[in-house]
């Protein structure tokens, strides 16, 4: 195994690794329940909240768990914190629970949460298991706050309920119905494309300069 | 009658599952660069969703009526089953359709479309011929879907794409037109 | 000349019974777990389905003093169920009272295809005259800002106060003749609207019949 750092578990999922905008997993409620910002910070925190808790048990118990059965094991812990969340959501914040609806028991095929329980937290000790997940979580968190804002204020000149542009402002109704959330997502992807390629050219022409400046002083 | 062929177009068009209702959406981005391939993986879910249509009403009528909060469970546990049978009866019946699908068919477990529709049968209170209705609309919407996309990406691939819109960014901005599209069905079944 | 160096060993095959010992402790730990927090929360989430509901039927009965559900049995409304029936199983309505404990109106929910999807609704029915008391839209999933004016136009909500069944779509403007009960449709909305209108009139003509000779069987009592 590659011996990683704490801090790199952590901080990698927030951003380079970002689930949703670099791995391209857990779609459905990306795309799904992001129309307003709150729906898109409920949605996230249900998903932060399964996804630690179920790393957290399959870490644990990751040397009971034999190998010929994990992914149904994981599935049936996954499906266990998934169900939980429902309810619990149902008994505290209804009107939320209402907006999100079958999504909420759909985190229980979200690729990112599998993925995790598979590739990490069965084969690390529960500490770094617990950063993967926290980490991993936020950055979900991240993804779907940005895609939420977006397409609340464009689609409905609102940011949480508040009014952002004043009355006379005529919102993109596109933005919160379907077609909206997949051009939101495809041009948010499109601006990191953009960002990662000005990295890229900015580190080449640096090193090309480096690579002249030592043809120059030999 | 009027009422099942309702629900099954409106899973069809009107609320096409992936691109109104955002379900399977990790076959249409990573599957659709071939038509043929499309095709395939349509019909392949059309069946798994006939068949999970069949097992949810079945697990509502008769065991889930007493125990509603181990829905999720058991509809996960008992698809996860069924994507393996129909795993290993389709590499019996034919190992050239096992070898074309390959890693396809694991990946129909976590489509969020076959579980969506148990918990969307089972939240509308379908019946037994409805449920089978609303899995033929949902499934052929699907494939409706696959295929539109993986024929706009074969079209696509001589095209000039800017460097930044390659890959994900080009599928999703395809994918919101033909959203948009199929938004025009909208009230395509209202009487009045 | 070297020699390959001996096959690792295999690694030991993990027996059935581990296999399943596994799932079974893993199953039955979840169904503990998930049964505990069900009877947690169960409480909460009936009282505030019941709540929701109570709310409902008061705005479109016009503010009732107290209210009964009635269950339609073999084709006519009782307040009781047959034994041993689920409640969930018939179709029901609300019965209001007044504070004179005289009956108000009946509240009856209905649904059918609107634009989108399924518009849910529950509507006032005052079956001696005739007359809806009030109407509110339960669930839809129409168009943000047309469409769902159905759910937010007071204006156009408070039509339905008092109109006259079986009612009639129009356009804004024109004039519907003397004792039909109009409603103007949304401009950039008629379908939504229209769907509010067929949803209720077809529930009057499924309920209508049953529900009026409860009302006289009421008011002779």
């Amino acid at each position: 195994m590659r011996q990683t750092t704490p801090g790199h578990d952590f901080l990698r999922g927030i951003w380079r690794e970002n689930p949703v905008l670099i791995h391209m997993l857990g779609l459905c409620p990306a795309l799904a329940v992001t129309n307003t910002v709150e729906n898109s910070l409920a949605m996230g925190v249900a998903t932060f909240f399964v996804l630690c808790g179920s790393s957290l048990l399959v870490s644990l118990c990751r040397k009971f768990i034999p190998n010929a059965v994990r992914i149904s094991t994981f599935i049936l812990i996954i499906a266990t914190f998934v169900t939980i969340a429902d309810m619990s959501l149902e008994a505290i914040v209804p009107t939320v629970h209402k907006a999100l609806g079958a999504f909420i028991a759909l985190i229980v095929v979200n690729c990112m949460i599998l993925g995790r329980q598979e590739a990490f937290a069965s084969k690390r000790p529960v500490g770094r298991a617990m950063l993967d997940a926290v980490g991993t979580g936020f950055g979900f968190i991240i993804a779907l706050f940005m895609m939420g804002a977006v397409r609340e204020v464009l689609g409905n000149g609102t940011f949480l309920g508040y009014s952002v542009f004043g009355e006379s402002y005529e919102p993109w109704v596109v933005m919160v119905l379907p077609p909206g959330g997949f051009l939101t997502l495809g041009f948010l992807l499109l601006a990191i494309h953009w960002l990662q390629r000005r990295r890229a050219q900015r580190r080449d022409a640096e090193t090309e300069g480096e690579l002249v400046a030592r043809e120059r002083a030999a | 009658m009027g009422n099942l062929i309702w629900i099954l177009l409106s899973a069809m068009v009107v609320n096409n599952f992936t691109l109104a209702l955002f379900l399977g959406l990790c076959p249409f981005m990573g599957v659709s660069a071939r038509v043929a391939t499309a095709l395939r993986m349509g019909l392949a879910n059309i069946f798994v969703l006939l068949i999970t249509s069949l097992c949810a009403w079945f697990l509502n009528t008769y065991v889930l009526a007493h125990a509603p909060y181990l829905r999720t469970i058991c509809f996960i546990v008992v698809i996860a089953s069924l994507v393996q049978i129909v795993e290993m009866t389709i590499k019996k019946v034919s190992p050239v359709l096992f070898r074309e699908l390959g890693i396809f068919l694991p990946l129909i477990t976590t489509n969020c479309a076959i579980l969506g529709l148990a918990i969307f049968q089972t939240n509308r209170g379908y019946g037994f011929l409805e449920g089978i209705f609303f899995a033929l609309g949902a499934g052929l919407g699907l494939t409706l879907a696959l295929v539109l996309m993986a024929s706009i990406r074969e079209s696509s691939e001589t095209a000039d794409v800017p460097a930044i819109a390659k890959g994900m960014a080009l599928v999703l901005i395809i994918a919101g037109s033909l959203s948009l599209a199929f938004m025009g069905f909208a009230g395509l079944l209202s009487s009045s | 000349m070297t020699t390959a160096p001996p096959p690792p060993p295999a690694p030991p095959e993990t027996p059935a019974w581990r296999l399943i010992s596994t799932l079974a402790v893993a199953g039955t730990l979840s169904g503990l777990l998930l049964v505990f927090v069900f009877q947690a929360t169960a409480p909460a989430i009936a009282a505030y389905k019941a709540k929701m509901l109570r709310l409902a039927v008061h705005e479109v009965l016009g503010g009732p003093e107290r209210y009964d559900t009635l269950y339609l049995v073999d084709g006519e409304f009782t307040p009781d169920l047959p034994d041993g029936a689920i409640a969930k199983d018939f179709k029901r309505v609300f019965l209001g009272y007044g504070e004179d404990g005289r009956p108000v109106g009946f509240a009856i929910e209905a649904a059918a295809p609107g634009f989108q999807d399924t518009v849910k609704l529950i509507f006032g029915f005052d079956a001696a005259k005739k007359q809806i008391l009030g109407m509110k839209v339960l669930e839809s999933k129409e168009t943000p800002g047309l469409g769902d004016k159905i759910e937010l136009d007071r204006e156009w909500i408070d039509q339905f106060k008092g109109a006259r069944t079986p009612l009639v779509a129009r356009k804004p403007g024109t004039d519907t003749a003397e004792g039909e009960g109009g409603i103007d449709t949304i401009t950039g909305a008629t379908i939504s609207s229209k769907a509010v209108i067929r949803i209720i009139n077809g529930a009057l003509k499924d309920l209508g019949p049953a529900v009026e000779t409860y009302a006289a069987g009421e008011a002779k009592r």
